[in-house]
C-alpha cells in the first residue's frame, strides 16, 4: 500500500465514525499526473464522452444479485420454520443454520453487555459470523441481508421521486450520531442490564415479523422510521442512527472484499454517489481527491454495489483484497 | 438524473465538496452556511431524542413490569432471563406444541421476548427432553444455572421431575432443576371436584385450539383437546392431564359442615408448566399456575 493510501485507510476510518471527508493533502505522483491530463482534455470533447456513456442502458447487475440474495436468505428463515426444515432456524439475532450457531455481532454485543456472563454457544456463534463477515465485508450484511435495508430502499425511492417533484428535500443529519447512538446503546444495555437497543431495532422487528408473523405494533414503528425516511431525510436510519451498521462497519475495516475504484476513466459525473447510501465513502471519485490511481472505498460501504452498476465507465468494481496479485 | 458535473450540495451529500477546480483553502463559512450546519445540529438532537424516547418506550414497561409472565422451562431468572434472552425465538421454533409466543411492544415486557400463555397453550413437554433450553443459544434457557446465580426461594426441585409419558423408558426424567411456577386452585369455589361435580364434553369447547399429548391415542403427536372429549364421574382433568409424576392428585377433604368432598392437590414436584389451567373447564379456570412462584409447604 502506498503512503498516501495507508493514510486514506485511516482517514476513511474517521469518516466511517462521522469525520467529514477531507480534501487529500497526500497524492501519489502517478495520480497526480492523471489528475493533470484530465484538466488538459478538450471539454467540448470530455461533454460529448460523457453524454456518450450515460445513453447507455441502466444496468441493474448487482442489484438484482443483491435482491435475490436478500430475498432467500429471508426466505430461508421462514421457510425453514414454517416447513419445519431445520436448515436456517431462529431469526437474524441469531440462528443455527444446519446446526451451527451464528449470531449477529451486535446483538451478541448487546447480550454480554447486559448479561456480563458468556457461554460458549453464545462466543462459537458470535466467532462464526464475525470470520464470515470479515470475509464478505462487514457491512455487506446491511445491502445484502437485512430485511430492513430492502423495506428503506422502496422508501428511499419514494424519497427520490418526491424530491424529483419537488414535493420534498432531504435534509441530512449530522453523521457522528450514529457513532453517538451506538455507545449510548451499548451503555444502556450495560447499565440496565436489558437489550434495549431490541425493542427499536428495525432489522430485529422486521425479521421476527417475517419469521413468526407477529409484533404487530413493534412494526408500527418500523413504519414510522419509513415515512420518516420517504417525508424528511433520506435513508435517515442506515445512514445517521443503526449501531448495526456501525458494528459490522468496523468489521469492514479488515475485509478483503470491497469497492475499488480506477481513477483512469473516471469522468467524475458523481453518478455513483448520487445512488449511494453512505456518499462519504466515495469522496475519491471527486475531481483531485483520489490519492492513488487506483482507490479502494472505505470500510462504511455496504458494497451493495449500486454505484458499480451505475458508473458508466466502469471505473468502480468489486475487488477482493490480493486475489489480483495471486493471479 | 441531473446533468450537473457537481455533486448537488445537500442532496445526498453530508459533505458538500468544494467549488471543482478550487484547489486550496477552505473558504469561510458563509452566513448560510452556519445557519444550515445550525439547523443540521437541531436535527440532529431532534432524531436523537425520537430514537431514544422509542427505545425508553420499549424499556420502561420492562423496568416496571407489573405482570409476571411464564417463561419457558429452564428460564433464567425474570433479570437474568430478559438479560441474556437475545430474541431469536428458536426455542419458539422446536416447541412441538407452539406453547412458547414472542412478547410485543404493548405486552410490557421487551419486543420479542419468549413467553407462555398457559391458558391457550401449555407446555406439556410433549419434547419429551426440553428441546427449547436445546435450542437456545444464550444459555437464557438452561438445563444448569451457573453456580453464582441465586435460585429463587422454592424453586429448586427436590428431584428431577418424571416426565410420566416416558416413565417406562430407561431415563424417564427431564432435565429440569427449577420449577418455571407452581400451580395454585386459586378459585376452589368454582372448581368441580370442590362441588362434587363430574364432567362430559370437550374441556374448553369445541373452538378451543390447544393441543396436548394424549399417550392413550397418540405417543408421539399432540393432538387437539377439542378431539379428545372427556366423561368423568367426578372432575379430575387436571389431575389427568398433568405430565409430571406425583405433581398433583384428588384428594379428599372435609368441608366446614362434615360433608367429605374432594380438590386437586398440588404436591413438591409441580414444574409450573401449566397444563392443568389449559385443561381446567371452568370459565374462568379454577386451578392457575403463578409464573414465578416457588414451593411453599
Ligand atoms: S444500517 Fe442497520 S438497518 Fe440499515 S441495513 Fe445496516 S443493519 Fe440494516
Ligand atoms: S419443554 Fe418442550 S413442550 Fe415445553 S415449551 Fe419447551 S419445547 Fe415446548
Ligand atoms: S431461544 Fe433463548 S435467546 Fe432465543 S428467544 Fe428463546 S429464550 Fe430467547
Ligand atoms: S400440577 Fe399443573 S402446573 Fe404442576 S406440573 Fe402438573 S400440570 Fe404442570
Amino acid at each position: 500500500m502506498s503512503n498516501a493510501l495507508k493514510r486514506r485507510f485511516v482517514e476513511q476510518i474517521k469518516v466511517m465514525f462521522g469525520a467529514e471527508p477531507q480534501k487529500p493533502t497526500l497524492i501519489e505522483e502517478r495520480a497526480i499526473e492523471v489528475h493533470q491530463l484530465k484538466r488538459m482534455t478538450n471539454k467540448a470533447e470530455l461533454a460529448a464522452a460523457k453524454e456518450a456513456h450515460r445513453a447507455r442502458e441502466k444496468n441493474h447487475k448487482w442489484r438484482n444479485i443483491r435482491w435475490a440474495t436478500l430475498i432467500f436468505v429471508n426466505l430461508l428463515f421462514v421457510v425453514s420454520y414454517h416447513f419445519d426444515i431445520q436448515l436456517l432456524e431462529g431469526a437474524l439475532t441469531a440462528s443455527r443454520f444446519a446446526g451451527f450457531h451464528l449470531i449477529d455481532l451486535n446483538s451478541a454485543l448487546q447480550v454480554m453487555l447486559a448479561h456480563k456472563h458468556i457461554i460458549t454457544n453464545l462466543l462459537i456463534g458470535t466467532g462464526t459470523v464475525l470470520a464470515l463477515w470479515i470475509l464478505l465485508g462487514g457491512r455487506t450484511f446491511c445491502s445484502w441481508v437485512c430485511p430492513y435495508h430492502f423495506l428503506a430502499e422502496w422508501a428511499e425511492k419514494l424519497h427520490l421521486f418526491l424530491v424529483q417533484k419537488k414535493l420534498v428535500t432531504d435534509t441530512p443529519i449530522d453523521r457522528r450520531w450514529r457513532t453517538v447512538s451506538w455507545v449510548i446503546f451499548a451503555l444502556l444495555a450495560l447499565i440496565t442490564g436489558y437489550t434495549v437497543y431490541e425493542s427499536i431495532s428495525p432489522t430485529g422487528i422486521v425479521s421476527r415479523a417475517l419469521i413468526y408473523s407477529g409484533g404487530v405494533l413493534a412494526m408500527l414503528w418500523v413504519l414510522a422510521l419509513l415515512v420518516f425516511e420517504v417525508f424528511f431525510v433520506r435513508r435517515a436510519w442506515c445512514r445517521y442512527a443503526c449501531p448495526i451498521g456501525l458494528t459490522y462497519g468496523v468489521v469492514g475495516i479488515v475485509s478483503p472484499l470491497r469497492v475499488k475504484y480506477t481513477l483512469q476513466g473516471c469522468f467524475h459525473e458523481g453518478d455513483c454517489r448520487k445512488v449511494c447510501l453512505v456518499p462519504h465513502v466515495l469522496d475519491t471519485v471527486i475531481k483531485g481527491r483520489a490519492v492513488d490511481t487506483e482507490v479502494p472505498i472505505g470500510p462504511d460501504c455496504t458494497r451493495c454495489g449500486l454505484c458499480v452498476d451505475t458508473c458508466p465507465t466502469g471505473s468502480l468494481k468489486f475487488d477482493i483484497k490480493g486475489l489480483s496479485k495471486l493471479m | 438524473m441531473s446533468e450537473d458535473d457537481t455533486p448537488k450540495v445537500g442532496a445526498a451529500d453530508t459533505a458538500p465538496p468544494p467549488p471543482q477546480g478550487a484547489p486550496g483553502a477552505k473558504p469561510p463559512l458563509s452566513k448560510e452556511r452556519r445557519l444550515q450546519a445550525r439547523r443540521r445540529f437541531m436535527r440532529t438532537i431532534l432524531l436523537g431524542g425520537g430514537v431514544f424516547g422509542a427505545a425508553l418506550s420499549g424499556f420502561l414497561p420492562v423496568a416496571y413490569a407489573q405482570k409476571k409472565r411464564l417463561r419457558p422451562p429452564g428460564a433464567l431468572d425474570e433479570k437474568d432471563f430478559l438479560a441474556s434472552c437475545i430474541k431469536c425465538g428458536q426455542c419458539v421454533q422446536v416447541c412441538p406444541v407452539n406453547a412458547i409466543k414472542l412478547a410485543d411492544l404493548a405486552d410490557g415486557f421487551g419486543v420479542g421476548v419468549p413467553y407462555i400463555e398457559a391458558r391457550e397453550q401449555a407446555c406439556d413437554f410433549s419434547c419429551d427432553a426440553v428441546q427449547c433450553i436445546l435450542a437456545c443459544p444464550t444459555g437464557a434457557l438452561t438445563y444448569k444455572k451457573p453456580a453464582y446465580m441465586s435460585v429463587r426461594p422454592g424453586a429448586k426441585l427436590a428431584e428431577k421431575p418424571i416426565l410420566l409419558a416416558k416413565e417406562k423408558d430407561p431415563e424417564p426424567t427431564l432435565n429440569l432443576t427449577e420449577r418455571i411456577g407452581v400451580a395454585r386452585l386459586t378459585r376452589p369455589e368454582s372448581c368441580l371436584a370442590m362441588q362434587g361435580k363430574g364432567f362430559k364434553g370437550q374441556a374448553r369447547g369445541p373452538d378451543f385450539k390447544g393441543e396436548l399429548r394424549y399417550m392413550s391415542v397418540d405417543r408421539w403427536r399432540p393432538i387437539k383437546v377439542a378431539d379428545h372429549p372427556y366423561d368423568v364421574e367426578l372432575c379430575d382433568l387436571c389431575v389427568q392431564a398433568c405430565p409430571i409424576k406425583g405433581a398433583i392428585s384428588l384428594e379428599t377433604v372435609f368441608a366446614p359442615d362434615g360433608s367429605q368432598r374432594k380438590t386437586p392437590v398440588v404436591h413438591e414436584p409441580c414444574v409450573g408448566c401449566g397444563v392443568c389451567e389449559m385443561i381446567c373447564p371452568t370459565e374462568p379456570a379454577s386451578i392457575e399456575v403463578i409464573p414465578g412462584e416457588g414451593w411453599r409447604t
